[in-house]
């Protein structure tokens, strides 16, 4: 109490040592020359751009691109604008780092196990893996499977024949696009339906093993549901589907569905080369479950897969979904680097239209910032799910 | 890092401190970007003579390495007739030209690295537009190589295909950032035909992927694509189509808002043309200083009293010094593009005007 009394008092001597109005003031300093500098720096730019006669201004988006786009997802021909260019290697760049994302997140959680794994061909395996990954640059990564193997395919007239009239060679991998015809709209809803039920039937198991303790095969169920009513609609509708195959014509194969080989390479290359640190970010998590919390679970009469799937599973969880987020967000950056085989992401997409038109400031400030959404969308998203697992304190 | 975003009910969406710092790094990168940029165009305002002459060399932006354009040799000195060119500017700046320094440059850092005043002459084979010449800021200083756009196909492995016109499906690799690829998208859409475009930043990708089979055309300037073939695994297999698409004016670009440096440079390469059309060699030039044409002598600074070299702001010996260090206009397309390189393309439209081609430069007096 008194320590209190003595610290409310006015201090003696001038107001420069009170601590209140020096922490006002130099925060306001701080202010100050950062917005200050920032004001300078945007007004040197504005006048030296004006001094050299560069075109400045973001009036050029609405530009004729000229210029073709080897991966469209949206429509684009080079009569498209600049503007619409940019979103396209944006969309490029997002399809990338979702594939690459679930792809890799699948291998690092096989793998993460793995080197847990009382086999020791398997933890070997897995160990190797993770080394090697996880100590050669991600450029190299890529440049391995866009020159290393993808490059050594044979070419489009010798391409390998694979099942169900599918093509691999050096210009990628083509399968047959499927082709729906009337009534298709039909499996759509049954599909729809079939989820819905699965997620009733799930939720009427719960309840009934609350409160009876009888469990139901949820999962087998829902797999049934899932595949069965579609199939059912399916037939149903009279079979409306037809495929579209690829063909052999002068230069390439046509028809059909082409993955190309930028496209492969990176996406590989990122899901492997990612996997590596979500495996050890896995292993470190199933580690960071006390052992007492498995043999406590045993010992209420568990047996091994509910105690992986109700006790382990969710306590690493909380582990290794914030480490998860960086590794993700180093994916997406990592996706730029498709600028060196060739893939139109935003970096290639946005640096091409930089060079047509000489707005650099402007094209460099338009890929900061996209790449900043993207980063602070997926970090929104990661703190979602962060936030659903993490223990609930009472 | 206190930054949190209210999504709904209860959670809380904060920027903890770990993405908080990527995200402060990012910004502050790009200020430091914009502000280097700022600077350094500040910097480059201060006549480029000037710069030059104190710094003691001129920095010259070369292409990655295209074979007789400019390309580093076995022993890691720049040739090519690009790289030829900074050198006539050097010696006629300083009586040397062996005072530059090269910056090799993808077609996409080049016109942002001349801007910004990372160098001072951009010599790579750089077609002069008139969207260059304005939006970016530049001023093209004349055309030291008339080119125009063509195809290259692998003939053993594409039979059959002679123009084209033919090549409707075909993938097509291209350096991006060019004006080879508007062209390329022009070409196929006036013709109604489809292609996959195969992109890629850096010359040396675009050769590999050619040359290991990616696709099925290479297309870039017509030079571009003989001295390319050069270095493909078996050069003999590859043909250049007939179709030329485009005109394509290769020619060394300098920054605008210095008229001085401007002269300079343009006015070398018109000392390279005159000296040629003068009969001005390397060989001969010393004893040319005596020629009884006036003419002559007044070109090679020999009249009294001239000033034509020092009006320009530099001696007026220059000329001399010019074709003393790479000859004159065709020597060095002999030396580097013509009969005297494995490339040996004819002259042609680079011909002097006097022999039915386009190079015509004005007098010097």
């Amino acid at each position: 109490m008194a320590s209190q009394e003595i610290l409310r008092e006015e201090p003696s001597g001038s107001f420069v040592n009170d601590p209140k109005i020096r922490s006002l003031f130099f925060q306001t300093l701080v202010v100050v020359l950062l917005f200050g500098s920032v004001w300078w720096i945007v007004q040197n730019v504005i006048d030296n751009l004006q001094r050299l006669h560069i075109a400045s201004g973001f009036g050029f988006l609405k530009g004729r691109a000229g210029f073709d786009i080897s991966d469209t997802p949206i429509a684009y021909t080079s009569d498209s604008t600049y503007g619409r260019a940019i979103i396209v290697g944006l969309i490029n760049t997002i399809i990338v780092a979702v594939a690459g994302i679930i792809t890799a997140t699948i291998i690092g959680f096989v793998i993460g196990v793995g080197r847990l794994s009382q086999n020791w061909l398997i933890r070997k395996i897995c160990t190797v893996y993770v080394e090697i990954f996880r100590n050669i640059p991600p450029l190299l990564v890529i440049f391995f499977w866009y020159s290393g193997v993808l490059a050594v395919l044979p070419a489009p007239r010798d391409s390998f024949h694979l099942p169900f009239g599918s093509y691999l060679n050096q210009r990628g991998f083509y399968f047959p696009r499927t082709v729906w015809g009337e009534g298709s709209w039909l499996m759509l809803v049954a599909f729809v339906v079939a989820l819905a039920m699965a997620w009733f039937v799930a939720h009427k198991a719960r309840q009934r093993q609350m409160a009876t303790g009888q469990q139901f095969p949820v999962f087998w169920t829902s797999v049934a549901l899932i595949v069965g009513l579609p199939l059912l609609a399916f037939v149903l509708g009279g079979m409306p589907l037809t495929f579209d195959f690829p063909k052999q014509s002068t230069f390439n194969l046509t028809g059909g569905f082409q993955i190309k080989p930028e496209f492969l390479s990176l996406y590989l290359a990122l899901s492997c080369y990612t996997a590596a640190f979500i495996a050890e970010i896995v292993r470190a998590g199933i580690r960071g479950v006390s052992k007492g919390q498995t043999e406590a679970a045993a010992a209420l009469g568990l047996r091994s897969s509910p105690i992986l799937r109700l006790v382990v599973v969710p306590q690493a969880m909380r582990i290794v979904i914030p480490p998860m987020t960086s590794q993700y967000l180093n994916l997406t950056k990592n996706s730029s680097l498709a600028i060196a085989i060739g893939y139109p992401d935003l970096t290639a997409t946005a640096g091409t239209v930089l060079n047509q038109t000489g707005q650099a400031v402007e094209g460099v400030l338009i890929m900061m910032i996209a790449y900043l959404i993207l980063s602070l969308v997926t970090s929104a998203v990661m703190n979602v799910v962060n936030a659903r697992m993490a223990l609930v304190e009472r | 890092m206190g930054s949190c975003i209210h999504t709904g009910k209860k959670i809380r969406v904060c920027l903890k401190t770990e993405k908080g710092l990527w995200v402060m790094k990012h910004i502050a990168i790009g200020i430091f970007g914009a502000a280097t940029l700022g600077l350094m165009a500040s910097a480059a305002s201060a006549g480029t003579l000037d710069t030059v002459k104190a710094k003691g060399f001129i920095q010259c932006g070369v292409s990655t390495g295209l074979a007789g354009f400019s390309a580093p040799d076995d022993k890691g000195d720049w040739q090519g007739i690009d790289a030829d060119f900074c050198r006539a500017v050097a010696a006629a700046v300083f009586g040397d030209g062996s005072k530059v320094k090269f910056t090799p440059l993808s077609a996409k850092e080049r016109f942002t690295a001349l801007q910004s005043g990372e160098v001072d002459i951009l010599s790579r084979n750089t077609t002069w537009t008139i969207n260059r010449d304005t939006a970016l800021g530049l001023n093209f200083v004349g055309t030291t190589y008339y080119d125009g756009q063509g195809f290259m196909i692998n003939a053993k492995k594409l039979p059959g295909v002679n123009s084209a016109l033919q090549l409707s499906g075909a993938a097509v690799c291209v350096q991006s950032g060019t004006t080879t690829e508007l062209n390329l998208a022009d070409y196929f859409k006036a013709n109604k035909m489809e292609y996959n475009p195969v992109v890629f930043e850096k010359l040396e990708e675009v050769n590999a992927a050619y040359d290991a089979g990616r696709c099925d055309v290479y297309t870039t300037d017509q030079s571009g694509l003989y001295g390319i073939r050069l270095t493909l695994g078996s050069p003999a297999d590859h043909v250049v189509l007939p179709e030329i698409i485009s005109k394509e004016p290769l020619g060394p670009a300098v920054r605008q808002g210095d008229d001085q440096w401007y002269h300079i440079v343009k006015w070398t390469y018109f000392a390279l043309l005159d000296a040629e059309e003068l009969g001005v060699t390397k060989a001969n030039v010393d004893e040319m200083k005596n020629s009884p044409s006036p003419e002559i002598k007044r070109v090679l600074g020999q009249e009294a009293d001239t000033k034509i070299g020092t009006d320009l702001g530099v001696s007026n010996d220059w000329v001399v010094n010019i074709v003393k260090a790479v000859g004159n206009y065709g020597e060095m397309f002999d030396r580097n593009v013509g009969s005297g390189s494995p490339l040996k393309i004819a002259r042609g439209i680079n011909a002097l005007w006097t022999k039915g081609g386009l190079q015509y430069a004005p007098p010097i007096r």
